[in-house]
């Protein structure tokens, strides 16, 4: 688990698959949180994982069986269908997480885009393909994250936390060949990321850029269709590393300002 | 003054006519405004996002095609029951009050609007004022609203809206019917501004109902009943600045109607929780906790123009529209601002006057919190 700027210290992660977990000092319980590309992979395992320890959780994919689906396997979470890379449905799906949660707490920002499939050199790259990736990777996290950041800063002001989470990848720092439409528009979001969480943090918002590591995941196996899975991290595993690294932001928030600081 | 035709909220060279305590008149633009506030200042504006809450579709018994406009909500919670203007076939490019009747509409009357379905549930003392509530489950009826439903428009601004047009910067929970414009003039700039100069910002959720409905009947029942929430961060702000003569300054109408709504209930506290504001505010209106409004520019006669007559005299007010005519200032959702401080001799009255009862079921927050 690496968080891009501003290392967090991990919390150890229990070895046991965590109970509901209402102890007072989990800071998920009833909080409000959000994950686009919650069907599959990491996602889904983060929607399972958050209700698990107590969160009030929507999750957002683009087709309408897959939210369904997981819609009937976790029916406490309110599924949403949409897609990020659509300006257009960036305020319906706004709409529908801030209607359905009552606000928001926590925003993870998991949808991504790979770019072209099989990837390809950038040379041979199109540039609608590119522009899908930035579209996805980097337009729909910021339009998303600013259309909810009014429910964010009142989150904020009341104490509950007020956490943005890009899913970030290596890809993001390091130059590998064939990843350009990915690492790019990555690179772009892990700027972004600290850019706003500097700008923010007066307002008590954080933007966290964290990169969860190689996942076996559906979306790993588009890229790279003959990698050894056992070398790869259970999407459950690297789930619980980014939630535990929430909750060491979300306990460590400054107590709430004084109203008269 | 000249109707705002175009949907672009307050340009930073936006006008703001300044009228303070003694009822001197300037003129400034909207990159000022942080000027114009104190240090010690709370900064109060409503963060309700705007839900597309115009629902076109057919009346089921009759087959015409008609317009719904959510107008109210008795809780910020609610998601099944509305109250709502209903208009005949036609849309926002018709004026209302140009606009054609609805069918007769019956209690049971099905109602079919997108993907969504509602049953007129009773009248509300107006052939087309109803009660509807929405078939299906939350998750279907947030799709059917977000997905279906357009912004509530009126024909002085000519092209669709698109949602994010009707939503202010700072807009949270879709509670609100029509947008809270006056926190058009805000932006995260001029929040950090306000905050590096020691002045406190704060919001309120409410739920903003209709401004109009091209119906005379019920446009003198404007504004309807809404539901609004104080939170405990802005509650404690607001007694903070009682307490060290700080100035309370509501950024629009609805703000000033949901503190003094409660200030009215806990005799001049303002505690946290969820209530329903029921009160018309004017010129008898005693005002007990704001002390200045940064609102839109509004028309004689209307509810929000008598809610300015709290804070300033009609003589003021009289001064006030010769200057936004005579400086060319726009009106409506999209148009300029006023800044009005309380005037000076707006004595405390000996009563208050409260056109409805203020005695409505409180949450239990509401009680407990303070």
């Amino acid at each position: 688990m690496k968080i891009n700027h501003e290392p967090t210290d991990s919390i150890p992660s229990s070895p046991m698959p965590a109970p509901p977990d209402r102890h007072p000092g989990n800071p998920f319980v009833d909080l409000r949180v959000a994950i686009t590309g919650g069907t599959s992979g990491l996602g889904l395992a983060l929607v399972r994982e958050l209700l698990n320890r107590g969160a009030r959780v929507a999750f957002v994919a683009r087709r309408r069986d897959g939210v369904e689906q997981v819609g009937h396997e976790l029916p406490d979470a309110h599924g949403i269908v949409g897609d990020v890379s659509r300006k257009e449905d960036i305020h319906p799906i706004t709409m529908q997480i801030a209607g359905a949660l009552g606000g928001l707490d926590v925003l993870i920002n998991n949808a991504s885009d790979l770019g072209p499939m099989p990837l390809k050199l950038l040379a041979d790259t199109e540039c609608e393909d590119f522009g899908r990736a930035v579209a996805t990777n980097v337009f729909g996290p910021f339009r998303l994250t600013k259309a909810l950041l009014g429910s964010l800063a009142s989150s904020a002001r009341e104490g509950r936390g007020a956490v943005v989470v890009n899913v970030s990848s290596d890809a993001a720092l390091n130059a590998y060949p064939r990843w350009g439409a990915y690492g790019a528009s990555k690179a772009a979001l892990l700027h972004l990321s600290r850019i706003w969480d500097e700008e923010l943090s007066q307002e008590g918002i954080r933007i966290l850029s964290i990169d969860p590591g190689d996942m076996d995941t559906p979306m790993h196996a588009a890229a790279v269709p003959d990698a050894d899975t056992s070398t790869l991290k259970p999407s459950e595993v690297a789930a619980r590393e980014l939630a535990d690294t929430v909750a060491a932001v979300l306990s460590r928030r400054p107590i709430v300002q004084e109203a008269f600081a | 003054m000249i109707a705002a035709n175009q949907p672009v909220q307050r340009p930073s060279n936006a006008k703001v006519l300044m009228a303070d305590g003694r009822g001197t008149i300037k003129h400034h633009v909207r990159s000022e405004l942080a000027n114009l506030l104190r240090p010690g200042d709370v900064v109060v504006a409503n963060d309700a996002a705007t839900l597309p809450a115009s629902l076109s579709g057919q009346h089921g018994r009759t087959g015409h095609s008609i317009e719904v406009r959510l107008a109210g909500r008795a809780s910020l919670d609610e998601v099944r029951q509305y109250s709502a203007v209903v208009f005949g076939e036609g849309d926002f490019r018709t004026r209302t009050e140009s606009r054609p009747e609805p069918p007769k509409l019956i209690p049971g009357d099905q109602l079919e609007l997108g993907r969504l379905r509602a049953t007129v549930v009773r009248l509300l003392n107006h052939p087309r004022f109803i009660l509807i509530q929405f078939e299906g489950s939350s998750r279907e009826i947030w799709e059917g609203l977000a997905r279906h439903g357009r912004p509530i428009q009126y024909s002085h601004v000519p092209t669709p809206l698109a949602v994010w047009d009707t939503w202010t910067t700072i807009a949270g929970p879709p509670v609100a019917f029509e947008p809270p414009s006056a926190s058009f003039a805000l932006d995260w700039d001029m929040l950090a501004s306000m905050s590096a100069r020691k002045i406190r910002f704060g919001t309120i959720t409410h739920a903003a109902g209709l401004s109009s409905t091209g119906d005379l009947q019920l446009d003198a029942l404007l504004p309807f009943d809404e539901p609004y929430r104080i939170p405990w961060s802005t509650a404690s702000m607001i007694e903070h600045a009682q307490a060290s003569h700080g100035r309370i300054i509501a950024i629009g109408t609805t703000v000033v109607r949901a503190l003094e709504h409660t200030a009215a209930i806990f005799d001049g506290f303002v505690s946290p929780g969820e209530r329903l504001a029921t009160q018309r505010l004017g010129a008898s209106s005693r005002l007990r906790i704001v002390d200045a409004i940064l609102s839109g520019t509004h028309e004689r006669g209307s509810s929000h123009y008598e809610l300015l007559r709290a804070f300033v005299d009609d003589e003021t007010l009289g001064r006030i529209d010769q200057e936004l005519n005579a400086h060319h200032y726009r009106t409506h959702e999209f148009g300029d601002s006023v800044f009005l401080e309380k005037a000076e001799n707006a004595i405390p009255k000996h009563h208050d006057v409260w056109s409805t009862k203020v005695d409505e079921t409180f949450s239990t927050e509401s009680s407990t919190v303070r």
